[in-house]
């Protein structure tokens, strides 16, 4: 499989096999007009499988999205051809209008116009909760 | 401390303050007779919760305060499909301290960001209940003295009751406590509260189906209602709720200083025989509710004058 190398954008690595189209949808690279390729199953010596995202456009990319999804995963920056920069990826404290409260109870499933938002409660084990409701986030 | 949406925003100091101040007040009422006079607490009950309400309203009054507010949502703007953001807003703009109860869970945490005034969660779904809490709190000070080295059964529906989690929760930062889980298989405490607070706390807690064989050990039985609301089939509510009715010859093994404990209402989980047993704590339980509301009107409004 041949996939051509990027001139200006960014490469998202060693995203966890099987997480890269949540990070596609969630980061909205469906939108976008330029080529982007969702690699999954790449062999790697470190992980065994990963997945990777090329994109080639030099767009703003939502760090706290792919730390919220995979905080394993790295970014490269490349332009005209060139890494210019590798990014590691911190989980973010906070989250806010990337996921919505699935609890039809909470205050969010009737009040349309209020921020989704998110908080970091357990890093250890990834735990994000509504922070109306505490519900827990489902990745 | 602003506002009180959830148990956990008090330190055990602040609570210890709450439960200081209520003391005093039960011992010297005429004190605080005027502590609130000219202030006006807005009760914004979007769903009916006769018993909270007229309680929050007692506590104002006897605090020399007044009262303004509605008692469902028919009845205030939320009909015409306004905000809670919005009312907040509103209403910080009429009264000192608002007092709301909503049926969805958060609503109190989005009162409080908008207001200008303090808010008090008067229970936001099945979600917190604070003040319930700090009640079951004062109830056993006031019995047992003390909030350490006590064995603790909770009985009845402990999987959708709030107020039985909220309990855990607050107790679980005292030493010496001890919980054991009295209910049927199908109402058990959710995992996620075992591990989240018993474990992460080391809290020793025993699970058992047998009411009668637990209660020797106890110092506090807190008894709960099988609420309707929670379920989602009939057919299971009819099925359990009368799986653990407390009756007097079930009380002839427990300790002479138990204190039974029930957030009320209760359908039928404590026969009314029990109500003469001097064990029964269920209804000096409700009166130290209006004292902890009045405690914490009072320091809400005194923090929010500073």
């Amino acid at each position: 499989m041949k996939i051509d190398s990027i001139q200006n954008g960014a490469v998202i690595d060693h995203i966890t096999a099987g997480n890269a189209m949540r990070l596609y949808q969630l980061l909205g690279l469906d939108r976008l007009d330029c080529s982007v390729a969702i690699i999954k199953n790449v062999n790697s010596g470190k992980m065994g499988k990963k997945d990777m995202i090329k994109i080639d456009a030099d767009i703003p990319l939502d760090f706290d999205v792919i730390g919220f999804v995979d905080p394993g995963a790295t970014v490269n920056i490349i332009k005209d051809e060139q890494l210019v920069e590798k990014r590691t990826i911190q989980m973010p404290e906070k989250l806010t209008n990337v996921i919505r409260c699935k609890n039809p109870r909470c205050i969010t499933s009737v009040e349309q116009e209020l921020d989704q938002i998110f908080k970091l409660t357990d890093r250890e084990n990834k735990v994000y909760r509504c922070i109306y409701c505490e519900t827990k986030a489902g990745i | 401390m602003k506002s009180l949406i959830d148990i956990l925003d008090l330190t055990t100091a602040e609570i210890d303050e709450l439960i200081q101040t209520a003391c005093d007040i039960i011992e010297h009422p005429q004190k605080y007779s005027e502590s609130c006079k000219g202030k006006k607490l807005a009760t914004l009950f979007f769903e009916p919760s006769t018993r909270t309400r007229l309680s929050f309203e007692a506590a104002m009054y006897e605090l020399g305060g007044n009262v303004i507010g509605f008692s469902e949502a028919n009845s205030s703007s939320a009909a015409k499909g306004e905000s809670v953001a919005d009312t907040a807003q509103v209403i910080s703009c009429y009264a000192d301290i608002i007092a709301m109860r909503h049926p969805k869970e958060g609503a109190a945490y989005v009162a409080a960001q908008n207001a200008s005034i303090p808010v008090i969660n008067a229970g936001d779904g099945g979600h917190c209940h604070p003040t319930q809490t700090l009640t079951d709190l004062l109830t056993i000070y006031r019995e047992k003295g003390r909030f350490e080295n006590l064995t603790v059964g909770l009985c009845g529906d402990l999987k959708f009751g709030r107020t039985v989690h909220s309990l855990i929760n607050a107790l679980s930062r005292y030493s010496g406590i001890k919980i054991v889980l009295i209910s049927p298989e199908e109402l058990k405490l959710p995992s996620y509260v075992k591990k989240d607070i018993l474990q992460k706390n080391h809290i020793p807690y025993e699970q058992t189906t047998d009411l009668q064989a637990a209660l020797p050990q106890l110092d506090i039985l807190y008894m709960t209602r099988v609420q309707r609301e929670r379920f989602f089939n009939e057919e299971d509510y009819l099925r359990l709720k009368d799986s653990y009715i407390l009756e007097p010859k079930k009380l002839q093994k427990a300790k002479s200083d138990l204190c039974i404990m029930h957030p009320l209402p209760r359908v039928n989980e404590i026969s009314v025989a029990v109500d003469k047993d001097p064990r029964a704590c269920y209804f000096k339980q409700v009166l130290y509710g209006k004292f902890i509301r009045m405690a914490l009107i009072l320091k809400l409004l005194e923090e929010a004058g500073k």
